[in-house]
């Protein structure tokens, strides 16, 4: 397998010809790397979608059509950066002995709170794809496996993770351990029943070839039907990013010390609207963030699928 | 195996189908009869095409032959022994591409010979040498997205020919091309075949494609699929397609096999009528 892929631009001459004219471009890349006209309008109209959004609330806010004290506008709730920190204190308050004013500075805690969550999720993201894959994969390889466990996952998989939080908490206490359990039961059903429909999904004539060349099971499975499938369980992983997100708050809103869903919790008692607002903008910078991630990690490791995004606009 | 039973054919025909039934989904309500009492040897180094009306168990024949799939009835020889389970002896071209999209060319090409273990240096000398023949060495680094429909074509022949099969199955390689890929293709499959000394069984629906590649045509009926007429084509090679011979060959494969197209026909028209 070939380590390093070439970037897509100079594998498919088709894809360079998108956007500016084709002069342009050619003057462009003898100055600049091409790739940066591409991530700045990218990055461009990311910023107008979320302008267009804010500024229709501010509109509403300035005609005086919402409430301030409801729905606080932008400019308010990511306007005072500092008042909003410091309810993102990390310090064990509870215990005795620890002041109001200890613990870190406020930025610093934004940013410990922020690591909190995004570790539990990146935790649990990567244990249940481990295990559901792996059962996945193993349904499919042994009968008996499938007769044993699926009907099992069937039923468990339509149970909303809500009704999972107690048995987290029966097991795991509080702290960490529950949280990502949560995550890991969230995900894990959906992912199974993912992974033995891409498996069902191979195209048949690729194992029919490696058959014909006499691979074992184990080698259709190893050599085909792993790779046939890795396109598929990335964007199935994509998907679950998000569902981490979502169940990593309503885990960390029981208790779990500190994290994103520790303060919407507080700011839901404490009747504090901005403060809900300024956490929802984190936890999408951060989803955003991450499936940017993910989708970067899909280009480097599956060099071989085609970008269609493109085409089909082009229809 | 407990038993071997004894060779009752010629251990030196390519291909020996003896009474060769099949029935797809036995035993259940969608049950139904692909081929029935298929009789037809197939020489070392022969070329044949199998013709007949869509849906006449032509590709089942060939999943048969390579092992694929069991047979329901009767019994399939290749070489003297019975056919049980695939083998690299008896390599099988689809007509989508088949190439693995995460492989480079060359891997492709020597995909059965790393399935054994043979070391990469030897894997890539052999997978030139195939790749050679297709006339696409200078393509070994180039990943399957980025050929034509002709080339993957090429490059599944010369998987196969990595093999060094004695038997090759084609099931309708070439369908997927335009008229003037198809043309160069079937040159190039002559050349490879005149090369390699393999039997080619080969499915096709056209006329024009089975006269110029055939040692003999084996029209199969409409559904279920029997040997309806065997006809050798005994033109000198290179063929000239516009010959009185081939011309005459045309219009008798046409008569032979319009009246199976109607048959299948008038058969899908009596199942969809109302009652």
């Amino acid at each position: 397998m070939r380590a390093v892929p070439q970037p897509a631009a100079t594998r498919d001459p088709k894809v360079q010809a998108t956007g500016a004219p084709a002069g342009a471009a050619v003057a462009a890349r003898a100055i600049v790397p091409e790739w940066v006209p591409r991530a700045a309008s990218r990055i461009g109209m990311t910023l107008l979608s979320v302008g267009l959004f804010c500024g229709l609330w501010e509109l509403l806010w300035a005609l005086g059509i919402s409430d301030a004290r409801l729905l606080p506008p932008p400019h308010v709730f990511l306007g005072n950066f500092p008042e909003q920190a410091k309810f993102f204190n990390t310090a064990q308050r509870w215990q005795v002995g620890v002041g109001l004013n200890t613990g870190p500075s406020p930025a610093m805690a934004v940013l410990i709170t922020i690591l909190a969550s995004g570790a539990r999720v990146f935790a649990g993201l990567l244990i249940s794809a481990t295990l559901s894959i792996s059962i996945g994969v193993a349904i499919r390889y042994y009968v008996a496996i499938e007769k044993l466990t699926l009907p099992t996952i069937t039923l468990l998989s339509p149970v909303s993770p809500i009704a999972w939080l107690p048995i987290a908490i029966f097991l795991f206490g509080i702290g960490d351990a529950p949280a990502i359990f949560m995550v890991v039961i969230a995900l894990f059903f959906h992912m199974v029943l993912a992974t033995i429909s891409q498996i069902d999904g191979v195209n048949r004539n690729l194992i029919n070839v490696a058959r014909t060349m006499g691979a074992s099971k184990f080698q259709i499975y190893t050599r085909v039907i792993i790779p046939a499938i890795l396109p598929g369980l990335l964007v199935v992983l994509r998907l679950n990013l998000f569902g981490a997100w979502m169940v990593v708050l309503v885990a960390e809103s029981t208790g779990v010390g500190y994290g994103l869903g520790q303060v919407i919790m507080l700011a839901r008692n404490t009747f504090n609207p901005s403060l809900v607002f300024f956490t929802i903008a984190l936890i999408g910078v951060l989803g955003f963030l991450s499936d940017w991630a993910l989708r970067m990690l899909q280009k480097r490791i599956l060099y071989w699928v085609p970008e269609t995004a493109g085409v089909l606009r082009g229809l | 195996m407990v038993s071997r039973p004894t060779k009752p054919f010629s251990s030196r025909a390519a291909v020996v189908c003896r009474n060769v039934a099949k029935v797809w989904a036995a035993g259940t309500e969608r049950a139904h009869e692909a081929l029935r009492d298929i009789d037809l040897d197939v020489a070392p180094g022969e070329f044949t095409v199998l013709i007949g009306p869509s849906g006449c168990g032509k590709s089942t024949l060939l999943y048969l032959i390579a092992g694929l799939e069991p047979e329901t009835d009767g019994e399939i020889w290749s070489f003297g022994d019975r056919v049980a389970t695939p083998s690299p002896e008896r390599s099988l071209i689809f007509q989508e591409t088949s190439l693995f999209p995460w492989l480079t060319v060359w891997q492709n090409v020597s995909f059965g010979l790393s399935i054994r273990g043979v070391p990469a240096a030897e894997r890539k000398t052999v997978a030139r040498q195939a790749l050679h023949r297709v006339g696409l060495a200078e393509a070994m680094d180039k990943r399957p997205d980025e050929l034509s429909g002709g080339m993957r074509q090429r490059v599944a022949v010369a998987r196969a020919l990595a093999m060094r099969p004695k038997v090759l199955l084609m099931d309708e390689p070439f369908a997927a091309l335009d008229v003037q890929t198809r043309t160069k293709m079937q040159d190039f499959l002559l050349d490879v075949w005149r090369d390699s000394g393999a039997s080619i069984l080969f499915v096709t629906h056209h006329i024009e494609e089975a006269i110029a590649l055939a040692d003999r045509v084996v029209v199969f009926t409409a559904r279920p699929g029997r040997v309806k007429t065997i006809v050798p084509v005994d033109l000198p090679r290179p063929r000239d397609p516009f010959s009185p011979r081939s011309e005459a060959l045309r219009r008798e494969l046409t008569d032979i096999l319009r009246d199976e197209v109607d048959r299948a026909f008038a058969e899908q028209e009596a199942l969809t009528a109302p009652a």
